[in-house]
């Protein structure tokens, strides 16, 4: 592998009026490096649907996004609570937000199926009261 | 349609006059869940939704709509008001339902 760029963000805890600026700011990112539009695409809805479920199911965390020749590679790592079945959490439509984040158009259920589809590869490493790391790859 | 022709059409309040109000409008987008939104999303579209929240502007940077309307009398919160401010983006709004407002957008489009 040749140079790769390597950006890294910290998601703040329960900080909504912040949620989103990671995408925005890894979107702007590959922009200005002349990505394809589709890539760009699938790498903000990725980030995005990571990012908020660090906000609203764990309590933020950091993403460390790496671009190289071959693939970008995301990084979501969180200290929040695991996520106790993770196969069930990737069926469309679960869901266990509160009423509180539904309120806001949160918790239809799609994050994660949003972020299978998206991406060429999707692994979840994660544990009670531990946190957990979801990783996700795009081919270039 | 621009953005300005619809902000000028009266059709609407407008809550927000944005930057780059001379972008096309080339469709209508109906959503309030914004997972869905963010993968169905569509660019350049007018998005008519329900949810004046921040997140509802995050959603629609990332898919690059180009304008938001909220329906059914919602509205806009300080916090996403700020954000709109800062980052230029045009929202208005209407007591209508969501299928009325968006149907008087696609008439014009
Ligand atoms: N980082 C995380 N930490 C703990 N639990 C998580 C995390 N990410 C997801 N989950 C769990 O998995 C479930 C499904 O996540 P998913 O993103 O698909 O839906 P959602 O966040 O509930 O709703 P949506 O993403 O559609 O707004 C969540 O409701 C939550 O229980
Ligand atoms: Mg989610």
């Amino acid at each position: 592998m040749s140079d790769s760029l390597e950006l890294k963000y910290t998601v703040d805890p329960n900080d909504f009026t912040r949620a989103g600026e990671a995408s925005k700011r890894v979107k702007k990112t590959l922009k200005t490096m002349g990505m394809p539009p589709e890539i760009i695409r699938r790498v903000s809805i990725a980030i995005y649907e990571g990012e908020i479920n660090m906000v609203i199911h764990a309590n933020g965390g950091e993403i460390t996004v790496t671009v190289s020749d071959e693939d970008i590679l995301m990084v979501l790592a969180d200290q929040g609570p695991g996520i106790p079945d993770v196969e069930k959490a990737m069926q469309a439509g679960y869901s266990t937000a509160a009423e509180s984040v539904r309120n806001l158009g949160f918790g239809a259920g799609m994050g994660l199926p949003n972020m299978k589809k998206y991406t060429d590869e999707l692994s979840i490493e994660t544990e009670k009261d531990v946190g957990t790391t979801v990783t996700m790859r795009v081919m270039l | 349609m621009t953005v300005q022709d619809l902000i000028d059409s009266g059709l609407f309040e407008v809550v927000h006059q944005g930057e780059e109000t001379d972008r096309r409008i080339l469709d209508v987008f109906c959503c309030d869940l914004l997972s869905i939104a963010m993968s169905r999303g569509i660019e350049d579209a007018a998005w008519v939704t329900v949810m004046g929240n921040i997140n509802t502007l995050a959603v629609m940077t990332l898919t690059d709509m180009a304008c938001i309307v909220l329906a059914e009398g919602s509205r806009m919160d300080e916090a996403g008001m700020l954000k709109a401010h800062e980052e230029g983006f045009t929202i208005l709004r209407t007591e209508e339902p969501v299928f009325e407002a968006a149907l008087k957008i696609h008439d014009r489009l």
